[in-house]
């Protein structure tokens, strides 16, 4: 029995710990992600945004839950009652699974695969899964065309992501995503992280995410002038609730993403003083924070792209321009001799 | 030219950075938010809100019951009945308004000419129930006497324009 403990039991024990160290901050930081959204939100709109709920309105996205909590399971008669449940847990569970090989500080991740960045990119275009089971499920018109409409944008902005991702790949010379942050740890500080010498490639990156999260201003698929909700139309409750926390999962989730390929993940801005005595998990989340501020910063300032000019952006700039720049890079890595070995 | 000076902007974003710009500035700005039950706006002394009948200052109550109001009113939500008084004064003995029917257009006010009704500066008169609603002589009082220092300021106020 003490056998089975050592090799089994405690293993497993301490991986569960690990998840639950993982998971419960996220799910915080999701919730109050939609806090931090709605008074952003407000503020660019002269407006004070929640604030009777708690302090300054920090109760508010425990009110939130509650409500959706107590609210009925609706399923409509129409429905594929499985795969309409199956649904939000799917997109829910994906937006969560991915965390596992996120480096949050040296050695803190949970899982240190040599193919880090291949497994990110796998788990995110699982995402679409979720999204196309919902809106098929559904057996509703509107749920139907936004899934569609998700479908065809992220596998869109996947390809161009794809070739963002290899121009970062071929400076560091490793698919370990503990390996691409530390190859950004050189003498300049946060001069040599990768958003100076790629900054186009961030940029590309950045608004590919956007779409690949269906946030502002590409948030097609759920439209509301056009498609009510998209694919969550028909959703209520808890079932809508997984899908509202697997979409903001997944923004913080390729924020982290965008901070470990581009911002240094967990490094200080400045090897000096002031600025490494806090520890690298708090200058992951400072990051992370920042780019959530710009995702929201753009939510509030631009209006929504028309399909067409979605489809354009994605296949007609994006794809010819990352494509470009890799065969730039690639070629200014061996002409200069700087190819990582 | 032209082209490449169209191009060159496209590439760098620059409308959508000089439009993130804009944001970022309204971002601390003041907010114009006001917070409502605590706070509250400024009301023009014409506004029109709950009715009232109001009082002379030795409390004898204006109205005459000559029911131009009830004539003037659009909704016809205004019910009244007369009868003389034991002194031999005009008085009404009932006097109803429907606050359901009412449209607020101030008609009422406007046709008095004891400026005995009047539409005072509350607007904060919610009920649980449609019957609170059908006002009565009695409550219209009250509300003369609830409400009488902001109305005659009011009233005050505008007569310059009337």
């Amino acid at each position: 029995m003490v056998e089975f403990w050592d090799i089994y039991g405690l293993p497993t024990a301490i991986i569960v710990a690990k998840i639950l160290a993982i998971v419960l901050p996220l799910l915080i930081a999701v919730a109050y992600l939609t806090l931090y959204e709605r008074k952003v939100m407000a503020l660019m709109q002269l407006r004070k945004g929640p604030n009777v709920v708690g302090f300054y309105g920090l109760l508010q996205p425990l009110a939130d839950g509650a409500k959706l909590f107590f609210k009925e399971t609706i399923v409509p008669s129409g429905a594929n009652k499985f795969l309409f449940l199956f649904a939000p847990m799917l997109t829910f569970i994906l937006s969560l699974i991915a965390w596992a090989v996120i480096p949050f500080d040296e050695g803190m991740v949970l899982s240190d695969l040599n193919v880090g960045v291949l497994y990110l990119f796998a788990i995110s275009s699982l995402g679409v899964y979720g999204i196309v089971i919902a809106g098929w499920a559904s057996n509703s018109r509107y749920p139907f065309l936004g899934a569609l409409r998700s479908a065809a944008q992220m596998v869109s902005y996947e390809v161009s992501i794809g070739f963002v991702i290899i121009t970062v790949l071929l400076c560091v010379g490793s698919l370990n995503l503990t390996d691409v942050v530390k190859s950004q740890d050189g003498e300049y500080g946060m001069f040599s992280w990768y958003f100076i010498p790629l900054f186009p490639m961030f940029i590309i990156f950045f608004i590919s995410i956007l779409a690949e999260t269906n946030r502002h201003p590409f948030d097609l698929p759920e439209a509301e002038a056009e498609l009510v909700a998209g694919y969550q139309t028909e959703y209520s409750s808890m079932a809508f609730a997984l899908f509202f926390l697997g979409e903001y999962a997944n923004m913080i989730l390729m924020s982290a993403i965008c901070v470990v390929l581009f911002l240094g993940g967990w490094l200080p801005p400045a090897d000096i003083a002031p600025f490494n005595w806090i520890p690298g998990v708090v200058w992951f989340g400072i990051k992370i924070a920042i780019l959530l501020f710009v995702f929201i910063w753009v939510r509030a300032t631009l209006p929504r792209y028309r399909y067409d000019q979605l489809m354009r952006l994605g296949w007609k700039v994006f794809l010819p321009f990352s494509l470009i720049w890799v065969v730039l890079t690639a070629g200014f890595l061996i002409v200069f001799d700087m190819v990582p070995a | 030219m032209g082209f490449i000076d169209k191009q060159a902007r496209s590439l760098l974003l620059t409308e959508i950075v000089s439009g993130l710009g804009l944001t970022l500035r309204y971002m601390f700005k003041t907010k114009a938010t006001i917070n409502y039950p605590y706070e509250k706006g400024p009301l023009s002394p014409r506004f029109r809100g709950e009715h009232a009948l109001r009082r002379y200052a030795n409390g004898e109550e204006r109205c005459i019951a000559c029911k131009l109001c009830e004539a003037a009113c659009p909704a016809l939500a205004i019910t009244i009945d007369a009868e003389p008084r034991d002194d031999g004064s005009r008085r009404t003995t009932r006097y109803d308004i429907d606050m359901t029917k009412c449209i607020y257009c101030g008609f009422c006010q406007e046709a008095c000419p004891v400026d005995a009704i009047v539409e005072g500066p509350n607007f904060e008169f919610a009920t649980e129930t449609r019957e609170e609603l059908f006002y009565d002589k009695e409550k219209l009082l009250a509300n003369g006497d609830r409400w009488e220092q902001e109305i005659a300021l009011n009233l005050n106020a505008d007569t310059p324009y009337r």
